[in-house]
């Protein structure tokens, strides 16, 4: 395993950590290993992880039964209506996607950009993806009115004839959806298979190791393997980045094409792909603070990586921010009635105010705390922003669904939307789905690249050794 | 424990259980008495597994038995299964009936009963059950027009809920029963010459009730019976007031396009009225710019509680009942009518003087209507104005009286009757299809108040109600049968202006419902004679057999009676110096009462339609707050669903309030009709548990007004839901307005964006003011959908089979709806309801705003003046709004399954089949039109509800979307008929030869629909019209239906 084949070596002496900074302690190819694989094969269940599972499993079923309901009944038990015909589905559905769009991010762009702190936090990045978007992608089934006839929006060929509508946004959302999960699903299990390997290999019990023999394809860690795994793993990285800029462009899509005040406006898909990387980012926070103080994962996630994340979150905030300034600008400079009304009026001095104000504060003035570096590296108080980030997150899409609809151009027809408890129940029991995956990917599947912190660690290594003897790094290339 | 238990332990001796208890020691742990005691009994059931009267199942099945039983069960299924059928044979009809086309509808003129009085109408039959019902044309009262409970009346019979059988004591019995002991009743009373008979019925315009009724009254039966009257929304005060000032018995009949000055003294006269429907008519043609309109009609209305009529009004000015007394008196006096009344009083209004002026100028073509609602001497006075204006033979007239009295000596008050059940004279009271213990008067005690809890019917020996519902008087009646449906009866009715017209039968009764006539019958003839030959003899007279049945054949074909108007009778205005002056109550606050603007007197409380239609001033469904002013409630401190107790004359009633702009200070207005339930004896399923029983305040002295009336805030709230929750157009140009003047001067009022005069509505549209269409269209790119719709436009989605269709090629529908027709009456939503096929979706569901009209009526307020509290008296606007059929509809590129898509000629269509349910197309309709089925909202299940529908309109399920068609099922068959009429199949429609159900419903014919491709067709025409503007036409929607601005005649010389 020592003769890892590095692409990249050569290239981090500009931007290259410190060992330090993105790897903790003194580890060896045995102590990453160790640590690593051990979460999974060799340590108990906790009381912490069996209580953390009760009850995001309890929302699973809360979430079963939520939708059972809905199917039997039919969507009448949400609080949609009319004029607000989307409500919490399409909120919940486009804040998902948005948590989602993290892990891409940081598998992909961040891989061909050469950010060594990605190594250890892409793993969970991409299972959080890929969990994010099974979420999301349950809401547009169960938005739809008659959802048994799902497929119907797939362009298939039958005897009618008849093929989705192309010019709706909506048919866009299925094939950008379902490629960015084809994808990122891809990417995920490509970047697991020698770390399934490294389980297979390392586990006792027969038939764990049977489990782990199967997916992991008859890896043998032979430099061929290597180099078609390194091909592979980059070119769906090279797949993967412009997907984490069109899902959610198309996405904004769904709200520009309509001609709704508050939905027609140019600057959605920007600012709604940079509201994605926010949200995301701060899911990755929440999640990560825990889960390394949990299982011991500190010198693999350490501070450095949540200072970059904090970083990351405070240009994309930045961003949206700008975003909601250019809206209620171009409302005014455009002249335009209903627009005017819906920006300038109702959002901030209308029936949900209050929304739109916890919204300028969660997402706009919160997130300016993480200009001071002691805030950055105050784990509870980023913590605690992250998830601040993402409530806001929530607020927006939230502010953008409901509030574009209740007052639109006639005001006869303007009405207010409610969640009922059945809107609550499926959105937290979707959250229970998540969070049911995400305890189960952590107790089954290394939660960090056992393989890439292998590399690292051969690579900090011989940074530091270049450094100590003085000699260009070597340009050790394929 | 069962009751057996229970009682033997009854007879356990409680000595004996002390001694038990005494005789052990260390607490005792028992389950019940009878344990305790140690009973037979208890050990038995301790030590059964079942309780006793369960039957047990002693015989062992073993595995072998109980395959064997499942394998037989099994088979025998099989074998049932296979039972060889009677073989049926589908063959045509040998001799088909006549006229009868399956899938073509037949239409068969009949006449609606309301208020009493009758309006023409066309029944459309689908192989044999009526679905849809039509003004007819050719009668007066109709002029192919409809108000909203005849549209509605077709779900009346098919309601499910109606009494479906004779009842004795509140046992399901016989006809035949009731023929019986009717026979034995009848023989009694002969021979005291009925004195102990009483009848009573609300208004009878029916010829054939009349002629049976006073053969009953006739020497021959029951000369010393007596015939009572009570309607709860009548006319007794509208007739008496013609007798107080004529002295004789006579029908006013209005004609308003006579007229160039209306004032209405608290007259609903669109919305209330057997003439409301040619009022609108009238009103509406006198209100249209035009050559043959040189002077505008002008209308004043004064009333404390808006009506539509108000709405409608030029000068509306909320004033309470008594100064609608004053007004009355002060015009009287300032016309020069002699001798009156000296309580009378002066109003003193800054406008009062210019009315007055208005009126003199315009005499002879002026008009003064009082309202049913104010008293006999106001109306009286109205007459006298009229008299003295020179009005009379011009713009009133008089005729022989319509609605029948019972013959002189013989009628009576519902006081009278109350007063006869209570001395004991009476021994049986007939009932006729009115509903006295839920709306008589209270004080009278038909319905079991406080102070007397037996209801007073219980007091007569014999009582018969025939009611279309066993209601609240049915459950306490003797007998009670089911009476027939107008639409399943033979019989007859006279409108407003005396024309008779004939009922036909259009289905066999459902539940074997007998009109009155053929109750009447019983008693004249012995044994009920089929109502068909009543009718039949009531018009025979003297005419021979082939001269009667051609006579019969051309009546039942065009609906009206020829020649049989109420002839012209000379009056004149008597002195009214001892008119009894109505006294002014004490009390601070005003108690008004009004029917129910959808549900009216009750008497529609079972129907969804109309309990579902918003009510046309509030928007409010399915209740009846207590209408009150902003300012009243801010002195009370209340908003809308506060609920307050009202105290009147020691009844108490505790009903939630609704602010309503426009309403009167210090009053509250109570609409009839709601509040009843099961406890009561109503039994609808529809109705029962809305809304507040008004009724229980009502009484005698305060029937539409009074005072005194406690109010208290109790702090309960009420759910109130309203389908209107903004009320202005916040300074959006969505109803444009000018005034007559206005439009003398610049036509082009509707493109040019006047909105309507007020703060909010004004901002932003000065500029616009001069600009004409032309400007219009060079800054947005829009222009007018006139004969030449623009060719090649950018971003035009549809642009082949469109553009054949915009160079004049076959059809191209469009609608044009004008504002200033539109009363808000709201007849087209329910003819829409009927005709689509649209469900009801209750109260909750309106409240989560899930309503489903197809058509809506938007009701706009505007405040004249930056001063006046916005609230105070706002100029009401109405504006029905249907689909747009947007040419370049948003809705349509947004459905990922292509569900709603264009026509060629124009349509946007929803294919439902295709719906899958993603309600984008909704949320990107910027009129909000879009309904869509949240639940299974058809009920699918009701049988006599599936016989209502139209079978020409899906009938929609869960999950799927929907919104008006422009009753494409009507296209389809005109463009049929026009391609089988053409000689080379062309489906040119042409002209007016389609109508939509909103546009044929509708009095004012303020809905016009056809092929735009037409020159001569209305629609056409209406799009040419300089007033002709599209809602929201920036959008670049490019609606097919567009609207004509509204116009106004304000007197110049009033101040707002």
């Amino acid at each position: 395993m020592a003769q890892v084949v590095s692409t990249h070596g050569h290239s981090h002496e500009g931007n290259g950590h410190s060992h330090s900074e993105i790897l903790g302690g003194h580890q060896s190819y045995t102590t990453v290993t160790d640590t690593i694989s051990d979460v999974v094969l060799k340590r108990p269940l906790g009381k912490a992880w069996l209580f953390g599972f009760a009850i995001a499993f309890a929302l699973l079923m809360m979430f079963l039964f939520a939708i059972t309901n809905l199917l039997v009944r039919g969507i009448g038990i949400w609080g949609v209506n009319i004029p607000v015909g989307w409500g919490f589905d399409i909120v919940n559905f486009v804040w998902w996607i948005g948590i989602g769009h993290a892990g891409t991010l940081i598998s992909a762009i961040l891989l061909l950009l050469k950010q060594d702190w990605r190594t250890s936090i892409n793993r969970f990045a991409e299972a959080m993806t890929l969990f994010a978007v099974a979420c999301a992608g349950l809401y547009p089934l169960m938005h739809m009115g008659r959802p048994w006839l799902f497929y119907w929006l797939a362009p298939m060929p039958n005897t009618m004839a008849l093929w989705p509508q192309f010019r709706s946004p909506l048919v866009f959302d299925v094939f950008a959806v379902s490629t960015y999960a084809t994808v990122s699903l891809l990417f995920w299990y490509v970047g697991l298979i020698p770390d399934l390997a490294t389980l297979r290999d390392r586990a006792t019990n027969p038939i764990v190791k049977k489990l782990y023999a199967i997916p992991a394809l008859g890896w043998r860690g032979s430099a061929i393997h290597w180099h078609r795994y390194r091909t592979a793993y980059l070119l769906l990285a090279g797949i993967a980045t412009p997907l984490v800029v069109s899902v959610h462009t198309i996405v904004a899509l769904d709200f520009t094409t309509g001609i709704i005040p508050g939905w027609h406006t140019t600057v959605f898909p920007p600012y709604f792909v940079a509201g994605a990387i926010f949200s995301g980012f701060a899911m990755v926070a929440t999640l990560a603070i825990p889960l390394r103080s949990y299982f011991g994962l500190k010198d693999y996630i350490t501070d450095k990586h949540l200072d970059n994340m904090a970083k990351v979150m405070l240009v994309t905030g930045l961003i949206v921010t700008y975003g909601y300034m250019i809206e209620g600008f171009m409302a005014w400079y455009g002249a335009n009635t209903y627009e005017r009304y819906q920006m300038l009026v109702d959002r901030p001095f209308g029936a949900y105010k209050h929304d739109w104000w916890l919204l300028i504060l969660c997402n706009c003035v919160m997130t300016q705390l993480l200009w001071f570096k002691s805030i950055r590296n105050n784990v509870i108080l980023l913590w605690l922003i992250s998830i601040v980030i993402n409530v806001g997150m929530w607020l927006e899409r939230y502010v953008i669904v409901v509030l574009s609809l209740h007052s639109d151009f006639l005001p006869s027809s303007w009405g207010m939307y409610h969640g009922t408890v059945w809107d609550y129940m499926t959105f937290y029991g979707s959250i229970g789905l998540f969070m049911t995956l995400m305890f189960l990917f952590v107790r089954v599947l290394p939660a960090i690249s056992i393989a890439e912190m292998r590399e690292l660690v051969h690579e900090l290594h011989e940074r530091d050794e270049a450094k100590t003897h003085a000699t260009p790094p070597a340009a050790r290339t394929v | 424990m069962s009751n057996r238990t229970r009682s033997d332990f009854g007879s356990q001796d409680l000595t004996e259980l002390r001694r038990k208890l005494a005789g052990s020691s260390g607490p005792q742990y028992w389950r019940s008495l009878e344990e305790l005691a140690g009973t037979e009994e208890f050990e038995r059931y301790l030590h059964r597994e079942f309780p006793e009267q369960a039957s047990e199942w002693h015989d062992p099945v073993g595995r072998r038995q109980f395959l064997q039983l499942m394998g037989a069960s099994l088979a025998l299924a099989g074998v049932s299964g296979c039972v060889v059928r009677p073989e049926d044979k589908l063959v045509p009809y040998v001799k088909a009936p006549e006229q009868i086309v399956p899938g073509k509808p037949l239409f068969y003129a009949s006449t609606a009963v309301h208020e009493g009085y009758g309006t023409g109408i066309l029944v459309e039959s689908h192989l044999g059950r009526p679905t849809k019902v039509e003004g007819n044309p050719t009668h007066p009262a109709s002029l192919g027009a409809s108000d909203l409970f005849t549209q509605a009346s077709i779900l009346n019979l098919y309601d499910p809920d109606r009494s479906q059988a004779v009842t004795y004591n509140g046992r399901v019995s016989s006809w035949d029963a009731f023929l019986n002991a009717m026979i034995e009743l009848r023989t009694a009373q002969l021979a005291s010459k009925g004195a102990g008979v009483r009848f009573l019925s609300g208004t009878v315009t029916s010829p054939t009730v009349v002629r049976l009724m006073d053969q009953v009254l006739g020497p021959k039966f029951f000369p010393q019976a007596r015939w009572h009257q009570y309607e709860p929304v009548g006319h007794a005060n509208r007739r008496e007031g013609v007798r107080l000032a004529t002295g004789v018995d006579a029908e006013a009949v209005h004609h308003i396009d006579q007229a160039d000055v209306v004032v209405s003294l608290d007259a609903d006269f669109l919305g209330w009225g057997p003439a409301k429907l040619v009022n609108a008519r009238q009103l509406t043609a006198r209100r249209e710019p035009g050559p043959d309109n040189k002077s505008p009609i002008r209308l004043y209305v004064v009333e404390p509680s808006p009506t539509i009529t108000g709405a409608t009004a030029d000068h509306r000015w909320p004033l309470s009942t008594e100064e609608i007394q004053s007004l009355a008196a002060t015009l009287a006096r300032a016309v020069g009518v002699n001798g009156l009344p000296a309580a009378a009083d002066e109003l003193k209004a800054p406008w009062v003087a210019t009315l007055v002026a208005d009126l003199q100028k315009s005499k002879g073509k002026s008009l003064v209507i009082a309202g049913e609602t104010q008293a006999p001497a106001v109306h009286a006075l109205a007459h006298a104005i009229n008299a003295a204006l020179g009005n009379v033979g011009h713009t009133v007239t008089y005729h022989e009286p319509v609605a029948a009295s019972a013959p002189a000596g013989q009628s009576g008050s519902i006081a009278d009757l109350a007063d006869d059940i209570r001395a004991g004279r009476v021994e049986t009271l007939f009932i006729l299809g009115t509903n006295p213990v839920y709306d008589a008067p209270i004080e009278l005690g038909f319905a079991p108040s406080g102070s007397d809890s037996t209801e007073l019917l219980l007091k007569v020996r014999t009582v018969v109600h025939l009611g279309l519902y066993n209601d609240e008087t049915g459950q306490v009646s003797t007998w009670h049968i089911p009476e027939a449906h107008f639409l399943e009866s033979w019989g007859d009715a006279r409108a407003f202006d005396g024309t008779a017209s004939i009922m036909q039968p259009l289905i066999s009764p459902l539940y074997s419902g007998r009109t009155a006539a053929e109750l009447l019958s019983v008693v004249v003839d012995g044994s009920p004679l089929p109502s068909r030959s009543l009718v039949e003899a009531t018009w025979r007279a003297n005419q021979s057999d082939a001269d009667f049945s051609a006579f019969w054949s051309k009546t039942l074909h065009d609906g009206v009676v020829a020649g049989s108007a109420a002839k012209p009778k000379d009056v004149s205005v008597k002195s009214l110096a001892d008119l009894a002056w109505p006294k002014v109550g004490t009390g601070k606050y005003e108690i008004l009462f009004r029917p129910d603007p959808t549900i009216w007197d009750g008497s529609f409380s079972n129907n969804g339609w109309l309990q579902e239609l918003p009510k046309p001033m509030t928007r409010v469904v399915w209740d009846n707050p207590a209408l009150i002013s902003k300012k009243t409630a801010d002195n009370e401190g209340v908003k809308d669903g506060d609920v307050i107790k009202l105290t009147m004359g020691g009844r108490i009633l505790k009903v939630p309030v609704w602010i309503n702009p426009g309403h009167a200070e210090d009053a509250i207005t109570l609409t009839l009709g709601y509040g009843r339930n099961e406890e009561a004896g109503y039994h609808g399923r529809v109705g029962a548990g809305a809304g507040f029983n008004t009724y229980s305040l009502r009484s005698l002295n305060d029937f539409w007004a009074g005072r005194g009336v406690l109010v208290e805030k109790t702090g309960e709230t009420y759910p109130l839901y309203s389908t209107q929750g903004h009320n202005t157009m916040v300074g959006r140009d969505l109803i444009r307005t000018a005034t007559h003047t206005d439009y003398a001067h610049n036509p082009h009022i509707g493109p040019a964006g006047h909105a309507p005069a007020g703060h909010e509505a004004a901002v932003g549209n000065e500029h616009d003011a001069a600009a004409s269409p032309h400007d219009q269209s060079e800054e947005t790119g829009i222009v007018a959908h006139g004969a030449n719709p623009p060719k090649n436009l950018i971003g035009f989605e549809y642009p082949e089979p469109m553009q054949r269709r915009n160079d004049g090629f076959g059809n191209r529908w469009g609608m044009s709806i004008n504002l200033n027709a539109c009363i808000g009456c709201a007849a087209c939503v329910v003819a829409c309801q009927a005709e689509n096929n649209i469900p009801v979706v209750g109260k909750d569901q309106v409240g989560r705003g899930r309503e489903m009209h197809w058509l809506r009526i938007d009701r706009y307020y505007a405040t004249a003046s930056r001063d006046a509290e916005p609230s105070a008296n706002p100029a009401t606007h109405f504006q029905p709004v249907p689909c747009m059929h947007c040419e370049t509809a948003p809705c349509e590129m947004v459905c990922p399954v292509e569900a709603t898509s264009h026509s060629a000629e124009g349509l946007n269509e929803m294919t439902y089949n295709r719906c899958v349910g993603t309600r984008y197309c909704s949320n990107n309709c910027p009129y909000k039109v879009r309904r869509f089925n949240f639940f299974q909202y058809s009920d699918q299940l009701t049988e006599s509800l599936k016989l209502q529908r139209n079978p020409d309109v899906s009938v929609r399920t869960r999950g799927v979307m929907e919104k008006c068609t422009y009753c494409v099922q009507r296209l389809t068959k005109a463009r049929i008929e026009a391609q089988i009429k053409s000689p080379d199949g062309f489906e040119f429609v042409s002209g007016d030869s389609v109508a939509t159900a909103c546009q044929q419903a509708c009095p004012t014919r303020a809905i016009v629909f056809g092929n735009m491709n037409d020159p001569k067709s209305a629609v056409a025409k209406a799009k040419v019209d300089p007033r002709n503007y599209s809602l929201l036409a920036e959008l670049n929607t490019r609606p097919r239906t567009t609207y004509l601005a509204k116009l106004t005649n304000p007197n110049t010389a009033i101040e707002a």
